[in-house]
């Protein structure tokens, strides 16, 4: 995840500066089954989800902490019969609040009522540009069309509306039809969103990464139309992680904007963070969200640079881009705590070329569709 | 559509984006624009140039230059570049809208 914030205050390890913004995955459970979901491998099942009373004192201890916005996300947060108390409860104390949703659930009433809640945002995600491999990717048939009808009503009613575009093997070869989709919707901003590899994406990574060839013909698409859509959309574009020289400031610097929650309570630097072995993670249950933020062990352990191993440590960019992901050092390089494989400087960097180059070349290969 | 958006004249009428609110944050001290799953932290220039020229109470953005130049005393041209090259910068980050 990238992010385009200032940073609000120099930060001390005894009392880092206030979180931006907790991304509380309500639920896990989702109608679509999309094979690169940024949901763990291990799903949580509903019966372990926070109840409502819970969610709401969490929403109280973000806003305490210093949060300024909430992600209602997922799994599909529409799923849960609790959306708009919540959403209600978030304006009351404060806060902002963005809808994360495949919008196969919502409708206009529901919309509605989410808005007099006070919803700002919501941000749906598209599989392609075109309804018969969108539905095939989400594993949903008729979503697509459900999609874009929400997404028109969202524009209607007045709300910020993000078109969240997640491109791969099969669809990035229409990204400037996902461009012009996204505007005749009338969204104010689109993520042109490389599948990133991790949970179910790194698992199906044969059966989605991209071509060179390909890669590049996106990027110089997306690089061509840069001027024309500015003023008329905002465009957030990271080119993907296994392309790159350098890596991306992975959610804005490990404990530095973000707090994620999971359906069952645990707190976590990133949604991701659960595949690092060897992390204490706290829960709901155990301590105020401030306290964790604070000085949680896993929020403190890859906090500012003081772990930061080689190149990294000597780098000029080592406060721009945070060492990038600690997710994917661990998944490339074997180790957490590595500078990201993705930085050229890093001595695993051939590998990823190598991996990636296997994967690309794995045509015909199947997904298997997210599920329990 | 291959043309560059114009930047922002005199004569276009603003509005906060859909999702977008000014907000003061006690906690931090500061004033900010709040909008869709980001935040732009204002200065008390900006925070001026917001109030002057952005809203439907505001007859155009020339309206708000003219209460610029007033209130901090300085030549109308230097102001008006000033301003216009701030809210094509709000315009083009998808904070304001025309």
């Amino acid at each position: 995840m990238s992010c385009a914030l200032p940073a609000f205050a120099a930060s001390s390890a005894a009392e880092p500066a206030p979180p931006f913004a907790v991304l509380m995955e309500l639920t896990h459970r989702c109608p679509l089954r999309c094979p690169y979901c940024s949901n763990p491998v291990a799903l949580e099942s509903a019966s372990a989800e926070l109840d409502t009373a819970t969610w709401k004192r969490v929403l109280d201890e973000a806003a305490d902490a210093g949060a300024l916005q909430v992600h209602f996300s997922g799994g599909e947060p529409c799923v849960r019969k609790d959306l708009e108390e919540l959403v209600a409860h978030a304006t009351e104390i404060g806060l902002y609040s963005n809808l994360i949703t495949s919008a196969v659930l919502l409708d206009q009433p529901l919309l509605e009522r989410l808005q007099r809640a006070g919803l700002q945002h919501v941000q749906i995600s598209l599989q392609d540009a075109e309804a018969t491999g969108a539905d095939r990717v989400g594993g949903f048939k008729g979503g697509h069309v459900k999609k874009l009808e929400v997404a028109r009503a969202v524009v209607r009613q007045g709300m910020a509306l993000t078109i969240n575009a997640v491109l791969h093997r099969h669809n990035i070869d229409r990204v400037n039809d996902v461009i012009d989709l996204a505007m005749d919707l009338g969204a104010g901003r689109i993520e042109i969103a490389n599948v990133q590899y991790y949970g179910w994406a790194l698992a199906n990574r044969a059966a989605l990464m991209p071509s060179r060839e390909q890669l590049l013909a996106m990027d110089a698409a997306v690089r061509a139309r840069l001027p024309e859509l500015a003023g008329r959309i905002v465009v957030d574009y990271v080119v993907p992680d296994y392309y790159a020289r350098r890596p991306k400031s992975c959610m804005g610097g490990w404990a530095r904007r973000f707090i994620n929650i999971t359906p069952r309570g645990r707190v976590l630097p990133c949604h991701a963070a659960e595949t690092i072995p060897g992390m204490t993670f706290e829960t709901v249950h155990d301590r105020s969200l401030s306290d964790i933020w604070r000085d949680g062990p896993a929020f403190a352990r890859y906090r500012g640079t003081d772990w930061m191993p080689e190149p990294c440590q000597s780098c000029d960019h080592k406060e721009e881009d945070w060492g990038g992901c600690r997710c994917q050092a661990l998944a490339l390089a074997g180790s957490a705590d590595a500078a990201d494989p993705v930085c050229e400087l890093s001595p695993a960097h051939a590998e990823v070329a190598v991996l990636r180059d296997r994967d690309a070349a794995a045509l015909g290969t199947e997904w298997t569709y997210r599920g329990l | 559509m291959n043309a560059i958006a114009p930047n922002i004249a005199e004569t276009d009428r603003l509005r906060l984006a859909p999702g977008v609110m000014l907000r003061n944050d006690r906690r931090r001290g500061q004033w900010m624009l709040m909008g869709p799953e980001r935040l732009l932290v204002l200065d008390e220039m900006a925070l001026a140039v917001v109030r002057a020229c952005v809203g439907t109470e505001v007859a155009d953005v020339a309206a708000g230059i003219d209460r610029l130049t007033v209130e901090y005393d300085a030549p109308r041209t230097e102001v008006a570049a000033d301003v216009l090259e701030m809210l094509t910068d709000l315009r083009n980050k998808g904070y304001v809208v025309t």
